[in-house]
């Protein structure tokens, strides 16, 4: 076999000039191209390829057989030791002394220290304010903005609509919601309404009324900021239902039957100027009685299928600002 | 007389081999790297292993076909609300090939967890779990996890009616975790509702944060089962790595190679001690 067998010895090419050759022959036709490409670029092309072919013939000539001149390691001078014979490494004296008994930070564990601390100060400073980056945005500044859901005239007394509105106008479809409300008429003097969300309370799907609901009479203002809110008179007269799991509400949201853990939420609201304003949602342990007389057992808003009352509401003591 | 003509090579096909050793040669001179893949394929295993024994590089193909079409269907999946959906209609319906690619990836997902619990189930039945592998058993159960989740962040990334309401159910259901469970969600989402934020940082996490960790798993993972050696079958009779020993196995189903022979861990009593 031909194969060369290095062992330990460092393979590395003789000494040779044709490589030059070939850089300069790139260079003169990289400088012609500038210059003179009809006369400089084929000039520095010959010089390129004459000298590749020979430097591939030079860099090949152990394959092909041909001698190849031996490279003589450098070597440096061996100097004549006047020192006594070396002292095998287990006897005599340690090249670096032992610790005293007092010194107690030799300096190798400095060394080690100093490098494992400055390196994990680095990577916190680096670290730290990226995972703060990736966690923390998400807990500021949320919230839920005002809606203006139009004059209280289109929520006529007594009757259920379906209304769909934008959260966040400029963000789209994604923030489309949907709340069941009635106008319950005054309450001492002052407006009444229910407003239920269709959040379902056992994992987040969207509540349907349990009755008909009159697509055909539906009904659509148009808000400030590209607001559009949607108005579609229901009868919701077996509750609500959720097509995920067959959670079963009441009117009024109370929980029927199925796996939900609570009522319905529900929205605060407010009335300026004869608008109606929707504000923040709420959740809703259970609602005794109907209407604007509603006993409504009212919570800090809490995920979908977290207890807000009961032995339960001890899993859930803390939630994120909303 | 064949043989002998076999032996006596032409001088050009001398030529010609150290021509392709060469590049070769100088590979493993400098990095090592050809000696550690021969290492790494031609390894003892049992005499008796089968089949069963292929579930593991299934799965780890499987992995693979998921990373080269998610790069591929990166390059024209577009993460925002306006564009998600049309982005995936238009690499599914007008791209050349995207039907294909996109097959691949959303049904290889399936493949991909299917092969996970299979190659499980294997190692379980096989009871390959055992002394000395239980640490791989552990990172294969974090692997399975890690790829669960894989399959959760990316469900939402079609964001169609199913991707949107599914996501709803996952991350109120993380919600209803102990404690902590409201503020997972809150990070799961970006914030208290799902938008742009969740799309986004769902995506992010599909295609580079969890990817990166499946890498950094199964690595550690084919090394113990490199340091470790395959284990045989139940039925075995065989011991892997006898030949490496003095004495004849006293414990049919050590199975270890090798590597752990070689460290001296059969000879000091292995697990028949």
């Amino acid at each position: 076999m031909t194969e060369p067998q290095h062992g330990d010895r460092p393979h590395s090419p003789g000494p040779s000039l044709y490589p030059i050759g070939f850089a300069a022959g790139i260079a003169c036709i990289l400088v012609g191209l500038i210059i003179n490409p009809m006369v400089i670029v084929p000039i520095g092309a010959l010089i390129a390829i004459i000298c590749g072919f020979l430097w591939a013939r030079d860099a090949t000539k152990e394959f092909r057989g041909e001698p190849v001149a031996a490279i003589e390691p450098e070597r440096g001078q061996v100097r004549e030791s006047t020192a006594a014979a070396a002292i095998p490494a287990d006897q005599g004296e340690a090249a670096m002394t032992e610790p005293q008994a007092g010194e107690r930070f030799p300096r190798s564990r400095f060394l080690e220290g100093a490098t494992l601390g400055l390196g994990g100060v680095i990577g916190g400073l680096v670290t730290v304010p990226a995972i703060g980056f990736m966690i923390v945005p998400a807990f500021r500044g949320q919230g839920y903005p005002t809606v203006d859901l139009g004059p209280l005239e289109n929520f006529t007394e007594g009757k259920w609509f379906v209304t769909k509105f934008f959260m966040n106008p400029e963000a789209g479809e994604v923030s489309h919601r949907t709340a069941y409300i009635r106008n319950n008429g005054l309450l001492n003097g002052k407006p009444s309404f229910t407003i239920i969300s269709n959040r379902c309370a056992h994992l987040g799907c969207p509540v349907q009324p349990n009755g008909p609901v009159q697509d055909n009479q539906s009904k659509e203002i148009d808000g400030k900021k590209g607001q559009r809110v949607t108005m579609i008179p229901a009868i919701p007269a077996g509750g609500y239902g959720c097509p995920c799991h067959g959670g079963q509400y009441d009117v009024e949201g109370n929980r029927v039957s199925g796996p939900p853990v609570r009522a319905l939420d529900r929205y605060d609201f407010a009335v300026v100027d004869g608008h109606l304003h929707l504000g923040k949602p709420y959740s809703v342990s259970h609602v005794k009685g109907e209407g604007k007389d509603a006993l409504i057992y009212k919570y800090k808003l809490a995920g979908p299928g977290q207890h807000v009352d009961g032995l339960e509401q001890l899993l859930y003591p803390l939630q994120p600002p909303h | 007389m064949a043989t002998a003509a076999r032996n006596k090579k032409s001088a050009r096909r001398r030529q010609l081999e150290a021509a392709i050793n060469y590049p070769i040669d100088w590979l493993e001179e400098r990095s090592g790297l050809v000696g550690a893949l021969k290492y790494f394929l031609f390894r003892k295993v049992p005499g008796d292993t089968g089949w069963w024994h292929t579930l593991g590089s299934a799965t780890l193909t499987a992995f693979l076909v998921q990373a080269l079409t998610g790069v591929i269907l990166a390059m024209y999946y577009k993460p925002d609300p306006q564009n998600a959906y049309q982005s995936i209609q238009h690499i599914t319906n007008d791209l050349t090939l995207g039907w294909l690619v996109r097959g691949m990836h959303k049904w290889g997902a399936s493949v991909f967890i299917i092969l996970m619990f299979f190659h499980m189930a294997r190692v379980f039945l096989f009871g390959a779990y055992k002394y000395p592998r239980e640490l791989n058993w552990i990172i294969g159960v974090t692997l399975l996890a890690v790829g669960m989740l894989e399959g959760f962040t990316g469900y939402l990334l079609p964001w169609d009616q199913t991707a949107y309401w599914a996501t709803v159910v996952g991350i109120n259901l993380n919600g209803t975790a102990p404690f902590l469970g409201p503020f997972l969600a809150d990070f799961l989402r970006g914030g208290s509702e799902i938008g742009g934020e969740t799309l986004a940082r769902f995506y992010s996490m599909h295609m580079l944060l969890i990817p990166g960790l499946i890498f950094a798993l199964i690595g550690l993972h084919l090394y113990l089962v490199i340091r470790l050696g395959v284990s045989s079958p139940p039925w075995s009779h065989e011991a892997a790595g006898s030949d490496y020993d003095d004495e004849p196995a006293t414990n049919g189903r050590s199975g270890l190679t090798q590597p752990a022979a070689r460290s001296g861990w059969r000879r000091n009593g292995g697990d028949s001690a």
